[in-house]
């Protein structure tokens, strides 16, 4: 790497419009980008990492950004985020323990080991409940439960999927929203801006076909946010809020690899989150160059 | 307004996939003729391979 300029690690299986305007971005504020693909990755023990001090986490497998950032970590990379927050915000249970811990509010959850347990814990809930695979994201798998029997159908299914972490049940009150989420990205403690996701599917992810559109951006989204953000330790984070029927506000996850390209294009110009990264990251970058001997 | 810098072939039809001059290794792109989803897995030369399929613990 050349020594005149910052470096910046971006971990990514896949450039997409986000890691692109990243890159970008970093390389117009004079930065040496370099791509850390994890399928290629190996770090042996001992052994120095001869790429740059701090690296930005975008890989979109939840397994491989958790264990590239942990390995580089030990190797002595500052990541963004940490293993730590992908741990935490990559697993919905993990995030609930977080968020509630810090009292923020967040729709009744629960989590049982198997399907007997599973049931009993709708039974306290109530029904209508939804329930939703540990990790994953796009919407996938999220079920809508609304009666008991409906529930021992799914409950079934899930049962008979193949990896162990797949029978740990994640279940939650469904929350009587209107046919929107809101979407506020955080950087750096900061909030950006805010979206609405609107969707003819229920599970309102852009994946699913939602369309973002700007929301104003209000105390209490600001306030939520960062607060969530920080129950998780990332640095940078998608936020997702809900509005109950009485329009409360209610954290449902928070995204640690977020992808911006819907929020991006609602906000147009008055939002830039590319840059907005990659400011932190060069900061990042030039406090770890003054911390090294 | 970016350049088309260049066209490799699709690996599943062999259509020529224009690619912009900002192009980037492990980029996913789409052939405009089939619609597969594709990987750019190199610049130099440019090469296109099919881009790999969404695992379960995919997303943000």
């Amino acid at each position: 790497m050349n020594s005149a300029k910052p470096g910046v690690g971006v971990i990514a299986s896949r450039v997409r419009f986000e890691e692109k305007s990243l890159m970008a971005a970093l390389e117009r504020r004079g930065a040496e980008v370099r791509h850390v693909d994890p399928r290629t990755l190996f770090i042996v023990d001992g052994t120095a990492w001869e790429g740059p001090g701090v690296v930005v986490n975008r890989e979109v497998g939840h397994f491989r950004a958790l264990y590239a950032a942990g390995a580089l970590e030990s190797a002595g990379v500052t990541v963004v985020n940490s293993a730590a927050a992908t741990h935490l915000a990559g697993d919905k249970w993990h995030t609930s323990a977080a968020l509630l811990s810090r009292g923020l509010p967040t729709p009744r959850t629960a989590i049982a080991l198997q399907t007997e347990a599973a049931l009993k814990a709708l039974d306290e809930i109530g029904y209508p409940a939804v329930i939703k695979p540990l990790v994953g994201s796009w919407g996938r798998l999220v079920t809508k439960v609304p009666d008991p029997a409906t529930a021992v159908a799914v409950l079934e299914h899930v049962a008979a999927l193949p990896s162990p972490q797949s029978h740990v049940v994640y279940l939650q009150e469904l929350v009587a929203k209107a046919d929107r989420d809101i979407r506020v990205v955080v950087v750096g403690g900061q909030a950006l801006g805010a979206t609405y996701r609107r969707g003819a599917d229920w599970r309102t992810n852009v994946a699913r076909g939602a369309v973002s559109e700007p929301c104003p951006l209000s105390p209490d989204h600001v306030r939520l946010a960062v607060a969530a953000a920080e129950a998780v330790g990332a640095d940078i984070a998608g936020v997702d809020l809900i509005e109950d029927a009485d329009g409360k506000l209610t954290v449902l996850e928070v995204n640690d690899r977020v992808e911006f390209r819907g929020f991006q294009q609602a906000h147009g110009s008055a939002v830039d989150v590319a840059a907005a990264i990659a400011d932190l990251l060069l900061e990042r970058a030039r406090a770890a160059a003054g911390a090294r001997p | 307004m970016l350049k088309i810098a260049y066209a490799p072939e699709c690996p599943e039809c062999a259509a020529q996939v224009p690619l912009e001059e900002d192009a980037r290794v492990s980029e996913i792109v789409e052939c405009l003729e089939c619609r597969v989803e594709l990987e750019i897995a190199s610049i130099e030369p440019p090469m296109l391979t099919p881009a790999p399929e969404v695992e379960e613990d995919w997303g943000e």
